[in-house]
């Protein structure tokens, strides 16, 4: 089936630099966790998919990593579409045999332990999570700790599961294995990598 | 059934497209005197592919190296879109080509195109290829059985 | 150990600056154009395409003319090259059956289908410098012979038939092939990723390895059942267009070895086979190649492991010469704290070497120990 015009356009303009600008925005946010960096979005891809998000898909998807959507993306055949021409990306079937998921309803999302967590020799063969949040800023407070962070470091993601606390703790017991998320909403980006710690729970 | 006779021409034109010589198309693309306004989607732009062979030749897949191909997609201000993809690093004709596909998606464009610039070039490549299946030939061996001696 | 140290800036750029003109050589001799590589030297350009691992005529002339014809210096740029493009994806198998034929020949069949056709061989050349290439004569084209084109079989097809040889094992379309280039390497390999690596392994160290496999280290009893050139089609899956989409044909050389197979409690007595394919035309690596594949697959097929060309670790590690000139060249670079750290032992060694010496009595000592 071919696909229509539209679901094909929005992609980078100048996909050399505004690759590498996008991944140097993530690098910077994962390098300092729980820290806000802000990026113009410059892909504009189909609803539900967010423009921060597509850029970061464009950034980071290829053929060779595939991903996982949760239902409300891959419900969209728009969006579908959109990242197989832009990334050329696979979509992957199971939660655990993907590089990276995008997240459009992250409250909804299964447990972070269903995702690829590494193994003991190659951490790294784990899922990275994308999530579109509501907000960074107004949502309940959460403080971490950890590399990257000078003494403590607090972000207010709302969207996230209910019990997500307990989770991201579970998460930091796994290490060197684990999951790292990309929490994005609206311009904002912020990154917590599986070593930041969470340092007190909020109800 | 029509679908699928559209994919096949489709298919041989974009292959065709992929083997010709950049400046022979240029050429007979000009011939026909069409410059359609067109808005890139994507690239071009070059990039590997990895080729595949199978074990012993019929079996399992295995990943023998990688080639650079070049693609592009186009979309016409009617809407139709044309993508191609070839191999090497030729921005310029990966261009010209997804316009051609993309024009292509009109019938009586196509006409015009399969008989003005693909099949020349397919007769000329056809062509190409028979002279080198006779080389070949010509080195095949006709063995002769001598007659054996009797002492 | 390394020490960072500074220095020697000006130095490393007059080096370059005297490559660039050494490269160059006499003035006045007109430049190589990459196109007289691509075409005159086309050969050394399939080498460095295959160790180089990237089918691409001109980035491989190029190259070869950057790095003033030492081809492994030019595998070594295309290797380097190729990390900075994206990859698009996957290529469909391609299909050395449907292959546009420049040459074929078996040892095993004299009057098999299709025939033996010679196509632009070194063999039967006596090997004799001809001095009329010192010039730029005429050359004539290649004779044709008119004729319909014959359908060319697979030797495994004609062995096939009576079940004498091995069948290649049904391909599993779920199953992705594993990629050298994306996985950390594992012992053991599967066969897919040691075709991989010895497809782009140093032409030399198979050679050596598939020779020593004929002299009796890993002995298989081979012949060659089929040798082919030519061109195939490659097709890219697209998922935008929902068909594979046909991207040109690119040079392979296929290599079919058979080989004795006295069975085992799984298989009865048959043919085994080595597979060899190559980019671009290079028959003796392709032979060579196959005889690796073969002797490689001593565990699966139940012989002993007595020689290297059987052990994965030891080929696989050691094919690739991007790796192994990575690894001994390094040996030219500032050792100098090592260095001192060895001539500080050597010295406290001789130190304690001389000591017995000076005794009275230095050979009871001696028997004592």
């Amino acid at each position: 089936m071919q696909a229509e015009a539209h679901m094909l356009e929005g992609g980078f303009a100048e996909p050399v630099l505004e690759a590498q600008a996008t991944f140097r925005a993530v690098m910077d946010a994962m390098a300092r966790p729980a820290g806000i960096v802000r990026i113009g979005p410059n892909a504009t891809p189909p609803a539900p998919l967010t423009p921060l998000a597509g850029a970061i898909a464009c950034t980071l998807l290829d053929a060779d990593t595939p991903v996982w959507l949760d239902p409300l993306l891959s419900g969209s055949e728009a969006v579908r579409a959109w990242l197989g021409f832009h990334t050329g990306t696979r979509f992957a079937s199971a939660p655990d045999e993907a590089t990276f998921a995008l997240f459009r309803d992250p409250a909804g999302m299964p447990p972070l332990d269903q995702f690829a967590q590494g193994t003991q020799e190659y951490p790294d063969r784990s899922t990275t999570l994308i999530l579109q949040l509501e907000s960074l800023e107004s949502g309940p407070p959460l403080t971490f700790g950890g590399p990257g962070i000078k003494r403590e470091a607090t972000i207010a993601p709302r969207g996230l599961p209910a019990d997500f606390a307990a989770q991201w703790a579970e998460n930091t017991r796994r290490f060197p294995r684990g999951v790292d998320l990309i929490l994005t909403a609206g311009d904002a980006l912020a990154c917590l990598p599986r070593s930041a710690r969470l340092m007190e729970r909020e109800g | 059934m029509e679908a699928e006779a559209h994919i096949a021409v489709r298919k041989n034109r974009m292959s065709v497209l992929a083997r010709c010589n950049a400046g022979r198309l240029q050429e007979l693309w000009d011939r026909l005197g069409l410059d359609p306004a067109h808005k890139t989607l994507r690239g071009p732009e070059s990039g590997l592919v990895m080729l595949r062979g199978r074990v012993g030749g019929t079996g399992e897949a295995f990943n023998l190296g990688e080639a650079t191909v070049t693609r592009a997609s186009v979309r016409l201000e009617d809407g139709s879109v044309g993508h191609a993809m070839a191999l090497g690093r030729d921005g310029a004709k990966a261009r010209l080509s997804a316009i051609i596909d993309a024009l292509c998606q009109n019938l009586e464009t196509a006409a015009l195109i399969d008989a003005e610039v693909v099949a020349p070039m397919q007769e000329e490549l056809d062509r190409a290829d028979e002279t080198r299946r006779q080389q070949t030939a010509a080195t095949r061996v006709d063995f002769f059985t001598m007659v054996r001696g009797e002492d | 150990m390394y020490v960072a140290v500074k220095g020697g800036e000006a130095a490393i750029d007059n080096a370059h600056r005297l490559l660039a003109d050494r490269r160059r050589g006499d003035r006045s001799v007109p430049a190589l154009t990459l196109d007289q590589i691509a075409e005159q030297l086309a050969l050394g350009v399939d080498r460095v395409m295959s160790e180089g691992s990237l089918y691409d005529r001109r980035l491989a002339a190029l190259a070869i003319k950057q790095a003033r014809g030492d081809l492994i210096e030019a595998v070594f740029l295309v290797r380097a090259y190729r990390t900075t493009l994206p990859r698009f994806g996957y290529a469909e198998p391609v299909d050395t059956g449907a292959m546009l034929i420049e040459r074929r020949v078996s040892a095993c069949y004299k009057d098999l289908p299709g025939g033996q056709l010679l196509g632009p061989t070194f063999d039967y050349t006596h090997r004799l410098l001809d001095e009329e290439l010192d010039g730029d004569a005429e050359v004539g084209p290649g004779r044709l012979r008119m004729g319909a084109e014959e359908p060319v079989s697979r030797i495994a097809d004609i062995l096939g038939a009576e079940g004498l040889i091995e069948e290649d094992l049904d391909p599993s379309p779920l199953d992705e092939p594993g990629d050298i280039n994306q996985t950390p390497m594992e012992f053991p390999l599967s066969r897919a990723m040691r075709l991989q690596s010895l497809s782009r392994g140093d032409e030399g160290f198979l050679l050596a390895l598939g020779y020593s496999t004929q002299r009796g280290y890993a002995r298989s009893h081979p012949f060659a059942g089929e040798i082919r050139i030519g061109e195939v089609e490659v097709e890219v899956c697209s998922p935008e267009l929902g068909f594979a989409v046909p991207v040109g044909r690119v040079q392979l050389t296929e290599c079919q070895m058979v080989n004795q197979f006295k069975g085992s409690a799984k298989a009865p007595p048959q043919f085994t086979r080595g597979y060899g394919l190559i980019f671009g035309q290079s028959e003796r690596k392709a032979m060579a190649m196959a005889l690796c594949d073969r002797a490689l697959r001593a565990e699966e097929l139940g012989e002993d492991i007595v020689a290297p060309p059987q052990d994965q670790e030891f080929v696989i590690s050691h094919c690739d010469n991007v790796q192994a000139t990575g690894f001994v060249e390094h040996l030219k670079l500032p050792h100098y704290v090592d260095f001192q750290a060895e001539l500080g032992l050597v010295r406290s060694m001789r130190a304690e070497h001389a000591e017995p010496r000076d005794e009275s009595l230095p050979d009871m000592k001696e028997a004592a120990e």
